[in-house]
């Protein structure tokens, strides 16, 4: 059985179909790109899966559960976690903190044990601090240290989407939703990341959907490319089937093959 | 870097004259609202120094000196040599000066002529006397413009003269103005020190420094200022560079200090000192739990007053004799109990409809429910239950067994309000550096992330609305205990805006700011209704408030005393200079982020 399975879904901002019937699965440890030109819905797609939209129509099951019409925190802790294409930390909170927040959904002291310092509190803030230490580490040097401290908006852009896989690394999930993680990045950076993707499925066992627009990334990282434009998949496949389907060309071309040559 | 040096006037005459006027006229309108709120008539019985100079003159005279410096201010750009400052900008300060006593001329022959006392309730004789010193408009006249070009002149000389002069000066200055406005302070606890000597020796029996004293007391300070120079900078950036352990022990001791100082000092002070006290602690306590709803969790709440309406009436239901329709006179402690129990259901009732609102609808929302719960117990409606405009009377004291706390022992009162402030403060110590604290700071930076990434935000939001309810209904239990009664006046919304003004002007989401604010707001301005240290002032309260908030707002956004984290945010392009030297220093290594420098905008 696949981790998620989306059928039929749809969605609509008022006139505007933003996903029309869209049918998706992934499974277990998987990496799945979605593309497709500006304004396909990719990110609707990752909004409805992550609960910030809900669908209009259609059906979301995660390992077996619908969690359609669930709030985007109960998404969160049952095992989707997701970044943002537009980089959305938390500014003024340090490196640090940004990523111990993210544990909220798997932790659970509340007011009597910070007031009263119980044991089970202590235990737990040390067992958020080392978790997030970890999950740092994982970027190499660039987010420890004395940059742990740092406020997010000091960090420099790579860093930021960077500390925005941690983020979402520290929710411990079991699926990860990337939203262009390599924009904005340099070759060198790009590559690297490209390299820390396949490792979070080796190393971390998640599975993995990213939505990208560097076709070198998608190349490199992905089992299974899906095409969206318009709001529906015009196809699917391993990166070298969907890069010579004609439709593709096409939808990104905005013209027939045949035209072109 | 080249240097661009900044042109050279030819000569002193050389002004920028539109510059000039614009600050003469800004002298001249700031000295005629001045007269005509009112305050320095009103002020003019209080004396500063004895028969020289009173208050009222004060509140006047300052004006010319602070505009005269701020407009012979050298504006410093990076890159740009600054011009030397010298006679060029005495000039200023002069002709501004000239033209802000111009200005008070005008207004006395203004206040000869016509009576304008229909609209300015100001406009009288006794300001046209103030003004001319009582000896004619001819002298009042010529004596007011040259008074401010004189002030001007000094205003602007202060960019001239040496730094250290400058520093004896200005300290003599505030030194003993503010010892003579805090001659009641002063009085009190030289009786509780039995040092009535010194009182006898600093103020004239008709109030005011005596000229001996201002004399003494004057070069005493000036002095001091000699020594202390430099002293108090180093002392606070090595406190700001300790680390880790020598840090937190220099904190203690800090704190130690305070807490013995909050413990002993009342023992020496009289009634009215520790009246003011208690009232200063019973605000502290609303704001800081304000501090957690909206400093930490970043729920503007302008309805928190209702909290503390409900603490109120709930332990003078409970606890008065005279409850109109329920009177189980139960003991303070047992009242507290439900006291807690009530402001847990009221911040979730009013705050479960509101908490899905964001920013300026939720500021509005409670701003309403606020009203609401005053006017429900002012309603005929619910008279029968609350003693509506009657309110509860004859409330009883907390009995603690060896003593009873009451209105009439101020003393008693601060100490309870000072265990309750102390179990504030470790609340929102403690919650700071929690799971749930972290929760409200993600909420505050951005809601819906912060849900999708697994926080119950209606939850959060909830928690930190009930925290701050409970906090704000201890304030109001121990006001019904010390007032021993409650009305639905003691509630007004005005409560609400001068906790909120408490918060923001002290620094929002520090503990040390809000109770700084507290002092300075509460302690030495007044509440609502309680006066402070400058019960002259009492009048001009909310016009003060006003003047500090705007000037806050543009100067220091921050607060006096600001978290960390806030004047970070408000500073980021300083912080991110700051962090892009210390990067260079410590990363150079970083092959990868290069290009790419760390200074990006969001």
């Amino acid at each position: 059985m696949s981790l998620l399975e989306i059928r039929d879904l749809k969605i609509t901002f008022g006139g505007l179909d933003a996903l029309s019937g869209l049918n998706f699965h992934v499974d277990e440890g998987e990496i799945v790109s979605v593309i497709g030109p500006n304004g396909a819905g990719k990110t609707t797609f990752f909004n409805a899966i992550s609960g910030l939209v809900p669908p209009t129509e259609g059906e979301i099951e995660f390992e077996g559960e619908s969690i359609v019409g669930l709030d985007p925190s109960i998404v969160t802790s049952l095992g989707i976690a997701r970044t943002f294409q537009n980089v959305r930390l938390f500014p003024n909170m340090t490196i640090l903190e940004n990523v111990m927040v993210a544990q909220h959904c798997r932790t659970n002291q509340l007011l009597v044990g910070a007031l009263l310092q119980t044991k089970a509190f202590k235990k737990e803030e040390r067992e958020i601090r080392e978790r997030a230490e970890e999950v740092l580490g994982f970027f190499g040097h660039r987010l420890v240290g004395y940059r742990m401290d740092q406020p997010a908006f000091a960090l420099s852009y790579a860093n930021r989407r960077r500390l925005e896989i941690a983020r979402a690394m520290a929710t411990q999930p079991r699926m990860l939703l990337l939203d262009e993680p390599v924009a904005g990045m340099n070759p060198i950076e790009t590559a690297e990341l490209t390299e820390l993707i396949g490792r979070l499925r080796t190393e971390w066992g998640f599975t993995i959907v990213v939505i990208e627009h560097d076709m070198k990334v998608v190349r490199d990282v992905s089992d299974r490319v899906v095409v969206l434009d318009h709001g529906v998949p015009i196809a699917q496949g391993s990166y070298d089937e969907v890069s010579t389907d004609p439709n593709v060309i096409e939808a990104y071309l905005g013209r027939p093959v045949e035209a072109a040559s | 870097m080249s240097v661009i040096a900044a042109p050279v006037p030819s000569s002193i005459l050389d002004q920028d004259w539109r510059k000039v006027l614009r600050w003469g006229l800004i002298c001249g309108g700031a000295l005629i609202a001045m007269c005509l709120v009112g305050m320095p008539v009103e002020m003019d019985r209080r004396a500063i120094i004895e028969r020289y100079l009173s208050l009222g003159y004060l509140t006047v005279l300052f004006i010319p000196v602070l505009v005269g410096w701020v407009a012979s201010t050298q504006v410093v750009l990076e890159g740009v040599e600054a011009r030397k400052q010298g006679p060029f900008d005495l000039v200023t300060g002069f002709v501004v000066g000239a033209i802000g006593g111009g200005f008070l001329a005008l207004l006395m022959v203004a206040l000869d002529s016509w009576n304008l006392r229909d609209p300015l309730v100001n406009w009288s004789p006794k300001l046209f006397r103030f003004l001319t010193y009582e000896n004619g408009m001819g002298f009042g006249a010529v004596a007011w413009i040259v008074t401010g070009a004189v002030l001007g002149l000094v205003g602007a000389s202060f960019h001239i003269v040496p730094r250290t002069v400058r520093r004896v000066t200005s300290f003599v200055v505030f030194g003993l103005i503010s010892l003579s406005i805090l001659e009641s302070l002063i009085d009190d606890l030289s009786e509780g020190f039995r040092l009535e000597w010194l009182d006898e020796f600093m103020f004239a029996k008709k109030g005011g420094l005596t000229v001996t004293s201002t004399i003494v007391i004057g070069a005493a300070i000036g002095v001091l200022s000699l020594v202390t120079d430099g002293r108090m900078k180093a002392a606070t950036e090595r406190y700001r560079n300790m680390e880790g352990v020598e840090r937190q022990k220099t904190s203690i001791v800090l704190f130690v200090v305070i807490a013995v100082l909050c413990g002993v000092l009342p023992m020496f002070l009289g009634k009215i000192m520790n009246e003011l006290l208690a009232n200063v602690g019973l605000f502290l306590l609303l704001a800081l739990g304000l501090n957690i709803v909206v400093g930490l969790a970043g729920l503007l709440d302008l309805g928190y007053v209702a909290f503390f309406a409900v603490g109120g009436y709930t332990t003078a239901v409970l606890t008065s004799p005279n409850s109109p329709w329920f009177a189980p006179e139960l003991h303070f402690g047992i009242a507290l109990i439900f006291v807690v129990i009530f402001a847990t259901i009221t911040g979730l009732v009013i705050g479960a409809p509101v908490i899905r609102m964001r920013g300026d609808y939720l500021a509005i929302v409670t701003l309403g429910f606020g009203e609401i719960i005053r006017l429900l117990f002012m309603s005929d409606w619910l008279g029968p239950y609350f003693g509506g405009a009657q309110g509860v009377t004859n409330i009883p004291g907390v009995d603690l067994g060896f003593a009873t706390v009451k209105g009439t022992d101020p003393r008693s009162v601060f100490y309870l309000v000072l265990f309750f402030c102390a179990i504030a403060i470790y609340v929102s110590w403690r919650l700071q550096a929690s799971r749930l604290g972290r929760a409200w700071m993600a909420i505050r930076e951005d809601e819906q992330v912060a849900e999708a990434m697994g926080i119950n935000t209606v939850s959060a939001k909830l928690m930190a609305f009930v925290v701050g309810a409970v906090l704000a209904s201890f304030s109001g239990a121990v006001l019904a205990a010390k007032v021993g009664s409650v009305f639905p006046t003691s509630f007004m919304i005005l409560v609400s805006i001068i906790i909120l003004v408490v918060v923001i002007v002290g620094g929002m989401g520090n503990i040390a700011g809000v109770m700084v604010g507290s002092f300075v707001l509460i302690g030495v301005l007044g509440g609502p209704k309680q006066p402070g240290l400058l019960q002259e002032f009492q009048n001009f309260k909310l016009l003060i408030y006003g003047l500090l908030l705007v000037f806050m707002m543009l100067k220091r956004p921050e607060g006096l005393v600001p978290s960390a984290r806030r004047s970070r945010e408000l500073h980021q392009e300083e912080f991110l200079q700051d962090a892009w030297l210390q990067d260079d220093k410590l990363d150079s290594d970083d092959e990868v982020s290069v290009g790419d420098g760390g200074a990006e905008e969001q």
